[in-house]
């Protein structure tokens, strides 16, 4: 139950979080000068949104939520269960974000996860 | 070249810069920290002698600076390109991490572990056959900056 309750943690924590980054970097619209100058201004711009920081936060959850189940799970189990997270992510794309998820990107993403879930079971 | 197309040539060319710097920085944290060693002293004082040793080590800030530019990168990326995609292709890391821990740090790679790799790689490219971007751009960035 508690194993459960953290891999649910870590999925959706990290899942929202990176959700959130995406949605305030679309709030501050397409980049398309790439100088250092310009770059850096992007990035001032980015940390002055309140979803960057929300994001930040749930990402920062979602890491220490994983070092605490590292600490009674072993990581063979750990991370391909976090694999989960390319597909809770695709979903959270669909609904919350607006994106078309199609036939072609649904399959990518579930070989994605299963090739994740292999490269570490693999270690 | 047509909007379409500089679309998708920024794409991946930010997607194959982001995936480099993630896979490079994983590869030299490693380094580093196995150049310092395991950390035997479960104590206060062994802790910071690791800590200390860990950020004056030359090998991992390299690395992450390289993860630095992972982030700029894919922050960058996220701007105008779907999560649903930019997502998954970040996961071409995994693909790359190792191919660079077998040639640097001679690591070795079960038949297993290249499954994934074959699954990763086969993934992505499905998800490289969709349009990078399937929402409506809010505003152009570089207006605030005029």
């Amino acid at each position: 139950m508690r194993t459960a309750l953290f891999v649910a943690i870590v999925v959706l924590s990290s899942t929202f979080g990176e959700i959130a980054v995406t949605h305030a970097m679309k709030i501050i619209g397409e980049v398309h000068t790439f100088t250092p100058r310009a770059i850096l201004g992007v990035m001032g711009r980015a940390f002055r949104q309140g979803w960057m920081w929300t994001g930040f936060a749930l990402m920062t959850a979602g890491f220490f939520a994983m070092v605490a189940l590292l600490s009674w799970e072993d990581v063979s189990f750990v991370i391909p269960a976090t694999a989960a997270s390319y597909t809770v992510g695709a979903l959270g794309a669909k609904f919350l974000l607006r994106e078309t998820v199609n036939r072609a990107r649904w399959i990518g993403v579930l070989m994605v996860s299963i090739g994740v879930a292999l490269v570490w079971a693999g270690k | 070249m047509t909007a379409h197309k500089r679309l998708r040539t920024k794409t991946y060319v930010l997607l194959a810069l982001m995936v480099f710097a993630g896979a490079i920085g994983d590869v030299l944290l490693s380094k580093g920290v196995k150049q310092i060693g395991e950390l035997h002293h479960w104590t206060l004082a062994g802790l910071c002698a690791f800590l200390f040793q860990v950020f004056t080590n030359g090998t991992v800030w390299l690395g992450v600076a390289c993860l630095i530019g992972y982030f700029i990168c894919y922050t960058l990326v996220l701007s105008w390109a779907d999560f649903s995609y930019v997502l998954p292709a970040s996961a071409l890391v995994y693909v790359l991490v190792p191919l660079l821990a077998r040639a640097v740090l001679n690591e070795s790679v079960t038949p297993l572990r290249w499954a994934g790799v074959a699954c990763i790689f086969v993934g992505v490219m499905f998800v490289g056959l969709t349009p990078p971007s399937t929402t409506q751009p809010r505003r152009d960035s570089t207006a605030e900056q005029a």
